[in-house]
């Protein structure tokens, strides 16, 4: 399915995700890359060293649960943009989903905007909590996403505007 | 007659890096291109690329020439210069601008002139609003003109699904990607970053015409059976202005044949391609390849094949061996590294294929 | 067609104007920009004919390889309006494939 259509089944993204007790713990990341390429900035960019890619650089990236933070340094890292952040903590009922974003426009802090699953379906209303532009992300924006604490492994994106794609 | 040592012909990711590293030995070079700005298909990239730090991963493609540019030795320049013949006694005739004919005159020469698109035969591919995606890119992304109002991909290769998210970044919508193979061709995270801006891909599709009066109004795609064959009553007719055709590239040698290389056909890379040793020299002794020229493959094995091969160059004339041997070892391991999982396997086994044939040319 | 104003990634500044014609009408371009590009902001996606059953010829590839975009410029044949860059005042017009010199 994700090799005929780019999107990852739930089977697929289920087997990313750190095991429950840690994910009642704190933020954490989940690096959706499911294919050996060549490509390692992630590992790199981690401050507390919790990604590892290893000596071949087509390894796909492991997640050491106990090293990372959350903190989404890596999200603008990933030349795929296939990283994103978790708090399903946030506040009571919802969770932060941080997604790296791309196109134009970029919400601000408080907007309401349409949040949509690894299809592009919409899948609820979200509220923007969050926008990083640090220089070092290098024009890649991280928005993070209030939504229903359910939705937090769904919601991997938003629809902005318009009917058109990602306007 | 112009003279130097080393001639690069081509100023793209594999011609920067050859012309780069063979001024970094010591090696006087010149660097030839057709286009205005240097750069290639690199100043129309806006994604970051993949790789390792010492392929620049993690830099987009726009920002890659600069880095490419940074070295201690001495390069001319030659923009919108078109080499336009190559021949045995080592003389090579160009072109600047439109009527600005002259000769060059290299001790060696590395030839990076990259690939050309392919094309695809349907009722009315010859309409205006059929563009290759490298045009696309090119208008949208260079000059900072739309193509059009909405668009139909056909391809969903990496080109294919890159230049879908750059529409997407530019605000034109794609209607659809289509792909006669049943799997994407892409890295699947590009693949996944259109899918959740909703774009559909559709693989075991193709398209069966485009149409309009003056340029393309509509395409209709169908659905493929599993012998590449339309299903009847699948077809669907999609309104669109921009056919964008994405199927592959074939490596660009017609001063190579002209000159006498030899070639030979491998379908792995793009198909005819040079002979040429591991150290990227062709059947001719002063000649050498890198980038798609040598076997289409990514931009950033491109930027490595160029710098193996503008040191190895430089060795042949009379760089210092030792540091010249370590760059090139440093290229192949680093050629290895980018090749050696799974998405490298097809390149590999093109690349065996030559190599053996090369060195018993 | 319209040009590109805002990107998330690239920046284009607005550039100086160039005027030029097209078929004897006055258009207008941006410095930086090729014949071509500068006809297809202006809507124009037509660039000549075909020999033998007047088709419409747009451009292809854009990089000047595959000859689609041949056009007349200041009365020379077959310039590659792709890759040729605007000059004010220059005369570009529609040809037949062949330039228009010969006869077939």
């Amino acid at each position: 399915m994700l090799k005929s259509t780019g999107i990852a089944a739930q089977k697929d993204w289920e087997g990313k995700l750190p095991e429950a007790d840690r994910r009642k713990a704190g933020p954490y990341v989940v690096i959706e890359c499911y294919q050996e390429i060549p490509c390692n900035p992630c590992e790199g960019a981690c401050p507390n060293k919790a990604v590892c890619i290893g000596e071949d650089i087509n390894a796909i990236p492991q997640v050491d649960y106990g090293r990372c933070n959350g903190c989404g340094i890596c999200i603008a890292r990933c030349p795929g943009l296939a990283i994103f952040v978790i708090d399903e903590g946030f506040a009571p009922g919802y969770g932060k989903v941080l997604i790296p974003w791309e196109f134009l426009p970029v919400p601000d802090k408080g907007d309401v905007v349409t949040a949509v699953g690894r299809d592009g379906k919409e899948l609820c209303q979200a509220e923007v909590v969050e926008v990083r532009r640090a220089r070092n992300q290098d024009r890649t924006v991280v928005i993070g996403l209030k939504v229903p604490v359910d939705m937090v492994n769904l919601v991997r994106g938003i629809k902005l505007g318009g009917e058109d794609n990602a306007r | 007659m112009v003279t130097t040592q080393l001639l690069v012909v081509g100023g793209g990711p594999g011609g920067l890096a050859a012309a780069n590293a063979a001024a970094s030995l010591g090696i006087e070079v010149l660097l030839v291109d057709e286009g205005l700005q240097l750069g290639g298909q690199l100043v129309k990239q806006t994604h970051k690329f993949f790789g390792s730090r010492e392929h620049h991963a993690g830099v987009r493609g726009i920002d890659i020439p600069d880095l490419l540019m940074q070295h201690q030795g001495k390069i001319t320049v030659l923009s919108n210069t078109a080499v336009i013949g190559c021949y045995e006694d080592k003389v090579l005739t160009a072109v600047t601008g439109e009527d600005k004919y002259f000769k060059i005159r290299p001790e060696a020469v590395v030839f990076a002139t990259g690939a050309s698109e392919k094309f695809l035969a349907f009722p009315g591919n010859d309409l205006p609003g059929v563009y290759g995606a490298g045009a696309v890119q090119t208008l949208m992304n260079q000059y900072g003109v739309l193509p059009g109002k909405s668009v139909l991909m056909v391809g969903a290769g990496n080109i294919g699904i890159i230049v879908s998210y750059q529409l997407l970044q530019a605000g034109i919508p794609v209607r659809a990607v289509v792909e006669a193979a049943p799997n994407i061709g892409a890295y699947l995270v590009h693949a996944s970053k259109i899918a959740r801006a909703g774009v559909p891909i559709l693989t075991r599709h193709t398209i069966v015409e485009a149409s309009g009066t003056n340029a393309v109004e509509s395409a209709v795609i169908a659905r493929l059976d599993d012998d590449w064959q339309v299903i009847p009553g699948s077809e669907r007719e999609i309104e669109v202005d921009v056919v964008c055709l994405a199927v592959g590239l074939s490596p660009v040698l017609d001063l190579l044949r002209q000159v006498g290389c030899k070639t030979k056909y491998v379908p792995e890379l793009g198909g005819e391609v040079p002979l040429r040793d591991s150290q990227l020299k062709t059947s001719i002794d002063w000649i050498f390849v890198a980038g798609d020229a040598a076997g289409v493959e990514e931009a950033s094995a491109a930027m490595v094949e160029g710098r193996l091969a503008g040191a190895a160059a430089a060795a042949q004339l009379g760089a210092d061996k030792g540091e010249a041997a370590n760059v090139c070892a440093q290229c192949q391991a680093s050629l290895d590294a980018l090749r050696r999982g799974p998405v490298g396997a097809k390149i590999r086994a093109g690349i065996a294929k030559l190599e053996g044939d090369a060195a018993n040319a | 067609m319209s040009r590109i104003s805002e990107h998330p990634i690239l920046q284009f500044e607005e550039k100086p104007v160039i005027t030029f014609t097209f078929e004897g009408r006055k258009l207008e371009g941006r410095q930086g920009d090729t014949i071509a590009s500068a006809l297809h902001a202006n809507g124009v996606k037509v660039l000549s004919h075909s020999r033998h059953h007047n088709r419409p010829r747009g451009f292809f590839c854009a990089i000047g390889k595959c000859s689609s975009c041949l056009m007349t410029v200041n009365g020379k044949a077959n310039v590659r309006t792709c890759v040729e860059p605007l000059v004010e005042g220059m005369d570009v017009r529609r040809q037949p494939a062949t330039g228009g010199e010969l006869k077939w």
